[in-house]
């Protein structure tokens, strides 16, 4: 993969407050790239970086190849869809989407051509004579979209597009810009700090803490292998359940509060150092063994129902191990053929050591 | 019930309207009928005679001295206001723009702080400066910039302009000032993303969506510079005089009320037709926002 995008050692710092601590990432061509992290983390800032709206004290920025730190924001490849979209009131909604068209495109008719087609790929077409301001939320946000895309940029920068969105227009907002992605084939750049929505949507997410990036990877590495208990509590849920590795005539164990003592796995042992550590479960890797259900074929704790909550499709419940420090969730699909259980039901729960985490970085 | 209520709402809206109600009609309404009267009345002499006729204004249009001072009024008024609001904009374009936002209530504090002497006060002032001994012309003399003292700054149209552009200028400032805090930050980096350069930016994105700003500001130093009358008397000079100054010749020395009324009646048509041109921009303006 070559880089697009290609940032290293960006620092920027407000006053007393430092913004982007180091930030070294690269971004390939093509990429659909997720900025990810909670409010305050300094993802919007990196965003901003890249566009051209904030200059960072140091670090280089180079996009295609070229460096950007000193090109002001309207010579960049990059456009931006922004958070309140940044529609101009004043004009009509085919001003807005031709607004960066250059005088270079002085043919009237090939300029409006351009404007249609425009709006076209974002399903808005026939609105061009509409006022800005008469629009609804989506249908500003295609605005925006359709205004950035009409440049054929090499990058579209996203500060959280959706945010404004109701939950099923959100939906339909992400299943749509996955695939203007793919039709375009530009790169997207796409801020957010709803963890479901970059995984939905990304090819790779960098998750980024107090204005330092924690993890680089896939979605599915990110949820996996999550490299921190950080990163592992800000994506989905994840148990965590304390305990000590310790070596046993050459072979390492895991005593596991509440699940009991097995042989660390292979994958985790690589790595593992001996004493106190922090284990991560998924709640979908535990599952309540109910009657018409076959044996399992991990390993298996008894408990009781101290929680749930029913989600329809699923439920989650709360189950208090004996020896455990707090109640792990666990997470079951609900078939017909199985009860909602009451809190206070005695359950026997199985669970995969494959699928779990160890975190050490005390 | 609910009819009951509601009636019994606008009811103390009423009760809550009226005193200022009656105040206005008492001191506003009640003069302007008066003055619209004797506008259709004529100076016999030493009475009034309150036959009904349109003689004053046919003598308002054809007295040249009339159509002069109502073409020199509009004229003054409209170069004060764009002196003013042209120069009121980059003030509060940097007030706006420039100032740390903590710190902007001060800085329109200070705006205002011209507002602590009188009216009169500051137009003396301007004699002061602007006279022929002046601190203006001394100063000037004393760095050998000029020979003799400038006569061109005052007791003229000149005089007047720098005087009511001076005083009306924190008017101007204000609305201008709001309307460009108004403006979505966001939008100017959008104007800057999609390839304008931050001129282009300013001409294309913050003049039109602070234009009712401007409007505002242009309207509120139009209306009362038209009809002012201390100014022109005081560093106007013979060639400085408004079609006010002539109102009150009419009123106190002439003794000639109806013919005073009736150009009272005219500078107020007329200001009322330029405003109605400002309004009708403005509602342009101010279409697509909301």
């Amino acid at each position: 993969m070559t880089a697009l995008i290609s940032l290293s050692g960006i620092n920027k710092t407000y006053a007393s407050y430092h913004a982007l601590r180091d930030v070294s990432l690269d971004i390939g061509a093509g990429e659909f790239f997720s900025l990810l992290g909670p409010s305050g983390c300094g993802k919007t800032t990196l965003l901003r970086t890249i566009a051209g709206f904030e200059t960072p004290e140091t670090g280089h920025l180079r996009i295609d190849g070229r460096d950007m730190l000193r090109v002001p924001a309207n010579k960049r490849p990059t456009n931006m869809v922004f958070q309140s979209y940044a529609i101009f009131p004043h004009l009509s909604v085919a001003e807005n989407v031709g607004f960066g068209l250059r005088r270079s495109g002085d043919n009237r008719a090939e300029k409006a051509a351009r404007i249609d087609e425009a709006l076209g790929m974002v399903g808005l077409s026939g609105y061009g004579d509409r006022a800005a301001h008469a629009l609804s939320g989506g249908q500003r946000q295609r605005v925006a979209l359709a205004r950035a895309l009409i440049l054929k940029p090499k990058v579209l920068l996203l500060d959280e597009p959706l945010s404004a969105l109701d939950k099923k227009m959100r939906e339909q907002m992400q299943s749509e810009l996955r695939r203007l992605q793919r039709q375009v084939g530009i790169t997207f750049v796409l801020v957010t700090h709803d963890q479901e929505e970059a995984l939905i949507m990304s090819d790779r997410i960098a998750v980024m803490f107090e204005g330092a990036i924690a993890q680089v990877d896939t979605p599915q590495g990110i949820y996996r292998a999550p490299r921190s208990q950080q990163v592992a509590a800000f994506i989905g849920m994840m148990n965590f359940l304390p305990g000590t590795v310790r070596s046993d005539g050459g072979q390492l164990l895991a005593d596991i509060a509440g699940l009991g003592t097995i042989p660390l796995p292979g994958d985790l042992a690589a790595t593992a150092r001996l004493g106190a550590a922090q284990f991560g479960l998924r709640p979908e890797s535990l599952s309540i063994m109910f009657g018409s259900d076959p044996l399992p074929t991990g390993l298996f704790s008894d408990g009781t129902v101290a929680e749930r909550a029913y989600y329809g499709d699923m439920t989650y419940y709360d189950i208090d191990l004996p020896g455990g420090a707090s109640p792990v969730t666990c997470s079951m699909k609900n078939l017909l053929s199985r009860p909602v259980l009451e809190p206070g039901s005695a359950v026997r729960v199985a669970w995969e050591p494959g699928a779990l985490s160890l975190f050490q970085d005390v | 019930m609910a009819k009951d209520g509601q009636a019994g709402e606008s009811r103390t809206g009423l009760l809550l309207v009226a005193p200022p109600l009656v105040y206005a009609v008492a001191l506003l309404a009640g003069p302007m009928a008066m003055i619209l009267l004797f506008s259709f009345w004529t100076q016999d002499f030493l009475d009034i005679d309150t036959t009904l006729t349109l003689n004053n204004y046919r003598e308002a249009f054809r007295d040249p001295i009339y159509r002069e001072l109502m073409g020199r009024s509009v004229w003054i008024a409209g170069v004060v206001t764009a002196v003013t609001v042209v120069l009121a904009f980059p003030v509060a374009y940097f007030i706006s723009f420039h100032v740390a936002p903590r710190r902007k209530a001060l800085w329109i504090f200070l705006v205002t702080i011209p507002f602590w002497t009188s009216y009169l006060v500051r137009v003396f002032l301007w004699k002061v400066i602007l006279g022929f001994n002046g601190v203006l012309n001394t100063s000037l003399m004393g760095l050998g910039v000029i020979e003799e003292p400038l006569t061109v700054i005052l007791y003229n149209l000149n005089a007047v302009v720098i005087t009511l552009a001076h005083a009306y200028a924190p008017f101007a400032i204000l609305p201008i000032f709001v309307a460009l805090e108004r403006i979505d930050r966001s939008l100017l980096e959008a104007a800057r993303d999609l390839g304008d350069s931050a001129l282009r930016a300013f001409w294309r994105v913050t003049l039109p969506l602070a234009m009712p700003g401007v409007v505002a500001a242009s309207l509120i130093v139009f209306i009362p510079t038209i009809g002012d009358y201390v100014t022109p008397r005081l560093v106007g000079g013979p060639g400085g005089l408004m079609i006010a100054n002539m109102i009150q010749t009419q009123f106190l020395r002439l003794d000639n009320a109806p013919m005073g009324a009736t150009l009272a009646v005219l500078a107020m048509l007329s200001v009322g037709a330029i405003a109605l041109v400002f309004v009708l921009l403005n509602r342009r303006f101010l279409k697509g926002r909301g």
